[in-house]
């Protein structure tokens, strides 16, 4: 019998003659038909359709780029892994293992890294949120708690009365680095004199253990120089308090906010020709901290709270494609298996996404929506696409960072997150939801039954 | 579903519409279904020649023919 002929979708696409721009058409879309040498059909037959995919590999990876690139120009460094980006307990631990505190915001969070096993004196406690009782746990733990108000300071200085352990804190700094738009809703402004009042009552208290001083000046930063004005103004502050009370401080945290390679919507460039490496950042933080006043034979020692540089890469969706249809002004509307309810991150990304089998080399101009009924869940907006059709699969790039602590149960239930470990063995490391796991918080009243 | 007259489709699935000016460009597959619709071929013909021929199953091209049909009425090629 004769061999039947390889099926591609029929297609029709205008040629639009016009000035080209400087970076040319890519013929063809790359295609990710495996992950850390897993083909994606394989996981997507074994765990559903989506499924969360994370590289271990990666994760590792990452981490150890990261922290060369800063300990090859600082002598003491010390990564706190942000709970907040990814607490998946699987996650926390690789960090764990690598030899990252841990950075929480919560006491949710807290009480998450101590069952992670991290011991009480290596957890970060940042958040303007901290009730008594979790200042009262950290203070006992021997925490680095970092003051985010003056409410929070006079409570720890209610707890330093009672307790038999003296508090051990830092500021949280907000100050202009020269970015916009500045951030100044957590801790004690630099330049109003704010943060060294701060300062200075915590000394005059006596009460607690000035330890640190810490910032976090952004979010996806995509310049290093911000880093590099901020940790000269926490050098500052930690050579005036020298100056003034004698004391020294033990570390200076530069908190978070380095950028993925992910794409920001709007932006002209793609993200991974425009963001910062680990060595620019490391660059910057380095040479202010080693050009400041500070005493050379005791720098403090350099925290970082990287959350979103260091996941984002590990972190895949595998799914399948729903249906094709045409809108009204006849572009493709291509609905997948994945929605913004598990995609937080395509409100602010525009998301790599590429068929999971080899493809042609034509495409079309395509909106990609996620399978909610909600006008909202736009996945892509425009996309040159290949023609994927129905139960075809597709893979959504680096996004690690952020999902899988926003994603909400909203219409469709919560799939799988799949670990991929670096010998290419495959484990679980959260269940998919169900209803009964999800309607098992919910209680009917009597009258109602 | 006939097409207009004057249209050109070259042998590597370039499509010229005289009657705009317009230029298009076709796969394999949207190339085959225009020749066939020169020929006046109808849309059973059609999908019987490509469930045939290729490895697709009636439903899933009769879907996309449908669609294609759509779009080539949206650029005014069919009459």
């Amino acid at each position: 019998m004769k061999e039947k002929l390889k099926y591609e979708r029929p297609i029709i696409t205008k040629i639009n003659a016009g000035v080209t721009d400087k970076f040319g058409m890519r013929a063809k879309m790359p295609v990710i038909s495996e992950i850390d040498g897993i083909p994606v059909k394989e996981l997507i037959n074994k765990y559903g359709s989506p499924s969360f995919i994370l590289s271990e590999q990666t994760i590792r990876k990452t981490y150890n780029d990261a922290k060369r690139a800063f300990t090859t120009r600082y002598p003491n460094v010390q990564f706190a892994w942000s709970y907040k980006t990814n607490y998946m307990n699987a996650v926390c631990k690789i960090f764990h293992s690598e030899g990252s505190w841990a950075e929480v915001v919560s006491g949710f969070e807290y009480d998450k890294a101590i069952s992670n096993g991290v011991p009480g004196n290596k957890i970060i406690f940042n958040g303007p949120d901290k009730s008594k009782e979790d200042l009262q746990k950290a203070t006992n733990n021997g925490s680095y708690i970092h003051i985010d108000h003056f409410d929070e300071l006079y409570d720890l200085l209610s707890i330093a009365e009672t307790s038999e352990k003296r508090p051990k804190v830092a500021i949280r700094v907000n100050m202009d680095t020269g970015i916009f738009p500045q951030w100044d809703r957590f801790g004690f402004n630099y330049e109003n004199g704010e943060a060294w009042n701060a300062l200075n009552r915590i000394m005059m208290s006596k009460k607690l253990d000035l330890i640190g001083l810490h910032t976090h000046i952004g979010t996806y930063m995509m310049t290093p120089a911000p880093y590099g004005v901020a940790a000269s103004k926490l050098a500052e502050l930690a050579v005036r308090l020298e100056r003034k009370f004698n004391h020294k401080i033990k570390y200076i945290d530069m908190g978070g906010g380095f950028a993925s390679k992910n794409t920001l919507k709007g932006a002209y460039l793609p993200g991974k020709d425009t963001c910062p490496t680990f060595d620019q950042y490391a660059e910057a933080i380095s040479n202010a901290l080693i050009n400041s006043e500070l005493d050379p034979n005791e720098m403090p020692t350099l925290f970082l709270e990287t959350g979103r540089a260091l996941i984002d890469d590990a972190g895949y969706i595998t799914g399948s494609v729903l249906a094709n249809k045409r809108l009204a002004d006849g572009r493709r509307s291509m609905i997948i298996d994945t929605g913004v309810n598990m995609l937080f991150t395509s409100f602010w990304y525009e998301h790599e996404i590429y068929p999971a089998k080899e493809v042609s080399s034509h495409s079309e101009d395509t909106t990609i929506y996620g399978p909610l009924c909600m006008n909202i869940d736009v996945i892509r907006s425009v996309i040159k696409f290949p023609l994927l059709q129905k139960g075809d699969h597709y893979v959504i790039k680096r996004i690690g960072a952020y999902n899988m602590t926003q994603w909400m149960q909203f219409i469709t239930l919560r799939p799988k997150i799949i670990l991929v470990d670096p010998e290419g063995k495959t484990h679980i490391i959260r269940e998919n939801e169900t209803n009964e796991s999800l309607t098992s918080l919910e209680v009917i009243p009597e009258h109602l039954k | 579903m006939k097409l207009k007259k004057n249209i050109a489709v070259s042998e590597t699935g370039f499509l010229f519409d005289p009657n705009s000016g317009e230029s298009f460009s076709l796969n394999e597959t949207g190339k085959k279904i225009l020749q066939f619709l020169k020929e006046e071929k109808s849309e059973n013909q059609i999908s019987e020649w490509f469930v045939k021929n290729y490895e697709v199953d009636q439903a899933t091209f009769e879907n996309n023919f449908n669609d294609f049909i759509t779009v080539l009425q949206n650029f005014r090629i069919t009459e």
